[in-house]
């Protein structure tokens, strides 16, 4: 469904250096990505702002031309055959509406119909479909200025797919939603995957989505792909980084980790709070028991280190990564 | 597609009617100087005094559809990164904000256009054209509509490569108010700046419509006035599609 191969787009970013000077450098948003994606997956593609996913998102969509590299979509080269592309893939943004504000949902909805070109009959049969699932009824007739965020992103994921698209794109699609309304996206977009065989491509900083839908990981930063695989490789990595804090009675010098448990390490205190990074296969319990032998602990917490870091460790290569077997690895990771 | 756009910008109507008793107003205003111009000089440019001040309620009422002070929600879209979205729909950029652009123009001509001339008309002796004038003039409209889309989308894709539209807003604004006739009539500017005032593609937007309202080209001269508008309509839209291409290739989406 999608090809990638060594797709580069570079951005030229003038800078003033005197009065009338400029500077001209170059800056390599997306740099050597190679990657396939089969007809049905589910694939989130992560990585920390600026990393280049929205410049992806758009060289697979036809409004970016890649600098250099090879992209299909759908068996089309999406910048030569951008309108053709559009008629058979589906995009969603988060932060923007394809739906105009003045108008009632239906009638932005009767219009995307129009745009393309989905005959009445077959347009009926999946709006109302659409409208179940979505739950879109009680806003159906309501301008689109006054849906609430929730709604509207409802609405937004109906027009992406009236014309039924092949390949569903979907960047950020629950940022800034509630938890019910997410709740609600992610199921949608799970019976989606599952009984309508559509491809979806998600990006998103939400570890929430990942761990629900997704059944395959890209990660990328600084333009390259740091890593190529299945949740489960990825979530042992991210495991292998939880992050204890302890909330001790008073402030004091960093706590002694237990000997028993190796590779504990204290990494900041402040305060009487304090932060321990545990490898994926310590006890979290024997160390908690070792601190308050010596300490008064007030509070303690543990959490798995955030998905930024993981990556930038990732690309860093504190972590060596191999390629999964069988699939092309993107870019020189490690 | 276009009547979609059309019930969107008439989805604000009391805003379109304060608008267009401010078009009256000035309306008012712009008649009393013209009046007292062409008192002192009688026939001035071949205007008698009726046709100088059906010319002021004219463009008056022209300023909604042609879109006289420039601007176009485009621009804005290009700023703000919205552009993203028109590009993923299966259109013609182009072709979508033309089709935008002429419904626009029709919710205009019809929320605006009537206060002018009618608030004209009940204060003063206004020309009024036969059915064939108003049939040439209607058509007339339609092309400086298309030429005021033309300009208009050109300084829009501008954002593409300046980032911010506010200056080259403030020089569109000064040459089309100037180079339309909106300020003075153009046949009153003398001798080579006339000529070449009446040759830009401004002089499409409401002289032109008005000169073919008052009856003033006729025949194979009415003929070339269309002829003009439309060679400017033409060669603004062939300029654009040139332009969108270009952008397409250097294209930088703001914000993501």
């Amino acid at each position: 469904m999608i090809e990638v191969e060594d797709a580069v787009k570079t951005f030229t970013v003038r800078r003033r250096t005197g009065r009338l000077r400029r500077e001209r450098t170059e800056r390599r948003a997306v740099d050597g990505v190679s990657f396939t994606v089969a007809p049905g997956e589910f694939v989130g593609y992560l990585g920390p702002n600026g990393a280049g996913k929205s410049t992806t998102i758009k060289m697979l969509t036809g409004i970016l031309t890649p600098t250099s590299g090879r992209v299909r979509v759908a068996g089309l080269e999406p910048a030569r055959h951008r309108t053709a592309l559009a008629r058979r893939i589906g995009v969603v943004f988060g932060q923007r509406t394809t739906l105009w504000w003045d108008l009632p949902l239906r009638d932005s909805l009767t219009l995307i119909r129009h745009l393309y070109r989905v005959e009445a009959g077959a347009h009926r049969t999946r709006l109302a479909e659409l409208t179940a699932l979505l739950e879109l009824g009680p806003f159906l007739d309501t301008p689109v200025r006054q849906l609430s965020l929730g709604q509207r992103m409802r609405g937004d994921l109906a027009a992406a797919l009236l014309h039924d698209p092949e390949l569903l794109v979907l960047d950020e699609p629950t940022i800034g939603l509630d938890v019910v309304s997410k709740a609600t996206v992610r199921g949608f977009l799970e019976r989606l995957n599952a009984e309508r065989g559509t491809t979806v491509l998600l990006t998103t900083h939400d570890l929430g989505d990942i761990e629900r839908l997704c059944d395959r990981v890209l990660i990328i930063d600084h333009g390259r792909l740091a890593y190529d695989g299945g949740l489960a490789r990825l979530r042992a990595t991210v495991d292998a980084d939880r992050v204890l804090v302890v909330d001790l009675a008073r402030p004091g010098p960093p706590v002694t980790p237990p000997a028993s448990v190796p590779g504990v390490v204290v990494e900041r205190v402040a305060g009487p709070r304090q932060w321990l990074r545990l490898p994926r296969s310590a006890n979290a319990a024997a160390v908690v028991a070792a601190i308050a032998e010596h300490h008064e602990v007030v509070d303690i917490s543990l959490g798995e280190a955030d998905i930024e870091e993981v990556l930038a460790g990732l690309y860093r290569g504190d972590r060596p990564y191999e390629p999964a077997a069988g699939r092309p690895a993107g870019g020189p990771a490690t | 597609m276009a009547w979609y756009a059309f019930r969107r910008h008439t989805a604000y109507p009391v805003s379109a009617l304060a608008e267009a008793l401010s078009n009256v107003a000035f309306g008012f205003i712009r008649a009393y100087i013209l009046i007292a111009l062409w008192r002192v000089r009688p026939s001035l440019g071949g205007y008698d005094v009726t046709d100088a001040v059906t010319f002021c309620f004219l463009t008056q009422a022209l300023i909604g559809p042609v879109q006289i002070f420039g601007g176009m929600e485009l621009s804005e879209r290009i700023r703000s990164g919205a552009v993203a979205v028109d590009l993923h729909r299966p259109v013609d950029l182009q072709g979508w904000w033309l089709a935008d652009d002429l419904a626009r123009a029709a919710a205009t001509l019809l929320l605006r256009a009537g206060p002018p001339l009618l608030a004209g008309a009940l204060l003063f002796p206004l020309r009024t054209p036969g059915p064939g004038l108003l049939a040439a003039f209607l058509l007339s409209t339609l092309l400086a509509v298309l030429v005021g889309f033309g300009l208009r989308y050109l300084g829009a894709l501008a954002v593409f490569w300046v980032h911010d539209d506010r200056g080259l807003n403030a020089v569109q604004l000064v040459l089309s108010m100037f180079f339309s006739g909106m300020i003075v009539p153009l046949v009153i500017f003398p001798g080579a700046l006339g000529e070449v005032a009446r040759a830009l593609p401004w002089a499409a937007l409401v002289q032109v419509p008005a000169d073919v309202f008052l009856g003033k080209r006729t025949g194979a001269d009415l003929a070339a006035a269309l002829g003009f508008q439309a060679a400017w309509a033409a060669a603004l839209l062939l300029a654009g599609r040139a332009l969108t291409a270009a952008a397409r290739r250097k294209l930088v989406i703001h914000g993501g």
